[in-house]
Formats: C-alpha cells, sequence, structure tokens
C-alpha cells in the first residue's frame, strides 16, 4: 500500500518521500557556525582587535564566510547532480550582485572625484 | 501497470540521475522559487549599492554612529538566525510528519520574526523622533529603503508562515503543502543572508 501512496500522492514520477539529505546535526553546525561568525564580526567591529583601515575587509571576509555557511547549512546547497542547476543559477546571480555593487560604487567615485568644488553651506 | 513498474525501478534511474528522465517535482519547485529568490536579492543588491553610496551623505543631519544601537542591532540579529534555526527544524519535522513538533516550531518560528519586526519598528520610530526621518538626508532615505525593504519582506514572511501552516492544518501533511513549506523555509533562509549583508554594510560598518 505504501508503493501505491507512493506514486499517487504526488502526481509525478519519481518522487520520493524522504528525499531530505538534512538532519538535525546539519541545522545545530550551522547554527553554530554562524554564531561564531556573527559574534565575530561584532568583535571585529567594536574592538581593535584587527588593524583599524583593515576592518571593513575583516568584516566583509565574516559576512562571507556567514553567507557561505547559511547556504550549505540552512540552505542544502551541495555538489550532487540535484543542486547543479541551483548552483549555476547562484552563480549568476552572485555576477549580477557584484556587477551592479562594485559598478555603482565605483562610478560614484569617480564622478565625485571629477566634481566641481562646492561652497558648503 | 505503470505503478509496478515506476515503483520497481532502481530510484536512481527513476530519478533521472543516469537513466534521463524528469527531476522529483520536489527538486523542480525548489529550483523555480530559487530563482525568484535570486533575483529577489539581485533587487536587494540595487539598494545595498544605493547605500553604499549615499551613506556619507549625512547633509549635516544625524550619522550613523550617532543613530545606530548595536545592543539591539545584536538581539534583532540572534532573532532572525534562530529563527532560521526553527524554521528548519520544523521542515525536518513536518518531512517526518511530525505534526505537534512542526507546530511548536513554527510557533518560534513567527515569534522570533515577530520580535525581530517590533525591534526593528521601535528603533525606526526613535529615529525618526530624533529628528532621523527618511526625508533628513541621502543616508537616511537610503537606509530607510533598505533597511524597511528588508522589513517588508519578514512581514510578508511572516504573513506567509500564517497562511501555509492553516493550509497544513486543513490539508494535512500532503507533498503539495510539504512543497510549499519548503519555498517559505528558502525564503525564509533567504532573508536571513540578506540580513548578514545589511548588519555587515549598514550597521557594523556605519557605527564604527
Amino acid at each position: 500500500m505504501d508503493g501505491y501512496e507512493r506514486v499517487f500522492d504526488d502526481r509525478s514520477p519519481g518522487v520520493e518521500q524522504q528525499e531530505s539529505t538534512a538532519n538535525f546535526l546539519t541545522y545545530t553546525v550551522g547554527l553554530g557556525l554562524a554564531i561564531a561568525a556573527t559574534i565575530g564580526s561584532f568583535i571585529v567591529s567594536q574592538t581593535d582587535l584587527l588593524w583599524p583601515p583593515g576592518v571593513p575587509v575583516g568584516l566583509i571576509v565574516l559576512a562571507f564566510a556567514q553567507i557561505g555557511v547559511h547556504l550549505v547549512f540552512f540552505l542544502h546547497l551541495g555538489s550532487g547532480p540535484d543542486h547543479t542547476n541551483n548552483i549555476l543559477a547562484l552563480a549568476f546571480g552572485v555576477l549580477i550582485v557584484f556587477l551592479v555593487i562594485t559598478g555603482s560604487c565605483w562610478i560614484i567615485a569617480n564622478l565625485h572625484d571629477n566634481m566641481m568644488p562646492m561652497p558648503m553651506r | 501497470m505503470t505503478i509496478t513498474i515506476v515503483d520497481t525501478l532502481p530510484a536512481e534511474i527513476v530519478r533521472g540521475r543516469r537513466g534521463g528522465g524528469p527531476a522529483p517535482t520536489r527538486t523542480t519547485v525548489a529550483y523555480g522559487f530559487w530563482i525568484f529568490i535570486l533575483s529577489d536579492i539581485v533587487m536587494f543588491s540595487a539598494l545595498f549599492a544605493a547605500y553604499a553610496v549615499l551613506s556619507g551623505n549625512t547633509a549635516g543631519g544625524p550619522t550613523p554612529r550617532e543613530l545606530f544601537n548595536l545592543h539591539n542591532v545584536f538581539i534583532e540579529t540572534a532573532c532572525l538566525l534562530f529563527s532560521s534555526y526553527t524554521c528548519g527544524l520544523g521542515m525536518l519535522s513536518a518531512e517526518r510528519r511530525e505534526r505537534a513538533r512542526f507546530l511548536v516550531f513554527a510557533a518560534f518560528t513567527f515569534a522570533l520574526g515577530a520580535i525581530f519586526l517590533t525591534i526593528e519598528m521601535s528603533e525606526f520610530a526613535g529615529m525618526v523622533r530624533a529628528g532621523g526621518g527618511p526625508s533628513r538626508s541621502a543616508f537616511l532615505s537610503s537606509f530607510f529603503t533598505l533597511v524597511g525593504m528588508h522589513g517588508a519582506h519578514v512581514t510578508v514572511g511572516l504573513l506567509w508562515l500564517v497562511y501555509t501552516v492553516a493550509q497544513l492544518l486543513v490539508k494535512g501533511l500532503r507533498p503539495v503543502v510539504l512543497r510549499r513549506l519548503a519555498c517559505f523555509s528558502l525564503f525564509w533562509h533567504a532573508l536571513d543572508i540578506v540580513w548578514i549583508g545589511v548588519l555587515t554594510l549598514v550597521y557594523l560598518m556605519g557605527a564604527r
């Protein structure tokens, strides 16, 4: 009876009920790493642990690390065959985000440098 | 007959890993929703870019340093992170057909999201009262647009969670409901990823 239900539950061929590769441990490890990265970035931003001009870089590195942790442990993005398309789409998304953010900052910084000095009120 | 054939074939072939053929619905639904999430993140990237460009233009008004209270921000971050965690555990319970446990985790997810929103609202109200409303400077306009957009997403997420839980109560733990739940959980985790960006770029870099 179980097999019958398995097919008719979800009218699409080849659907398995226990698809998930996630378990309690994955989420808990992810939570632990994310907490470590968050507390790390608060410490980096609030103390002089890092060389002060390097703090933004440190924060960005920690943010990327935490985003990676979230992608792997919470969104379960892996290297398996089911994830090839997801990874490709993510790569394209990252490219666009990178172009929009760095492009805007670059162009506006350039414009700013070429502005005529304005009288301050 | 078809039923027996599908059922006796090795799972690997049916799932199209080696023999071709359709991917499981769960995979295709998650992929479609993933595309939506990525487009949403591209939209956020424009707001992030605007904030990065405008954050220095305080026009003589309050500066990020004066306005931000990192104590509150830390609590907000913790709320969202734990809410993501309970959402994931709720998803696991739902997949294992543990209804009661799912409802408990969903309640935690909702409560933590609601606490986050409450803190954010009171923070916004405090900023407006201190003369730092969205119309005060370019910095504040872009701040309220970016952080407010994230808050709006959280609000929509909370409504969506209530709606999905209601569906689950009415229809039971059917595959179609589970797939909708999986989409919600993707959305909720993605909001947490956007928050990492907000935390780093807006609050931690701004409050230095």
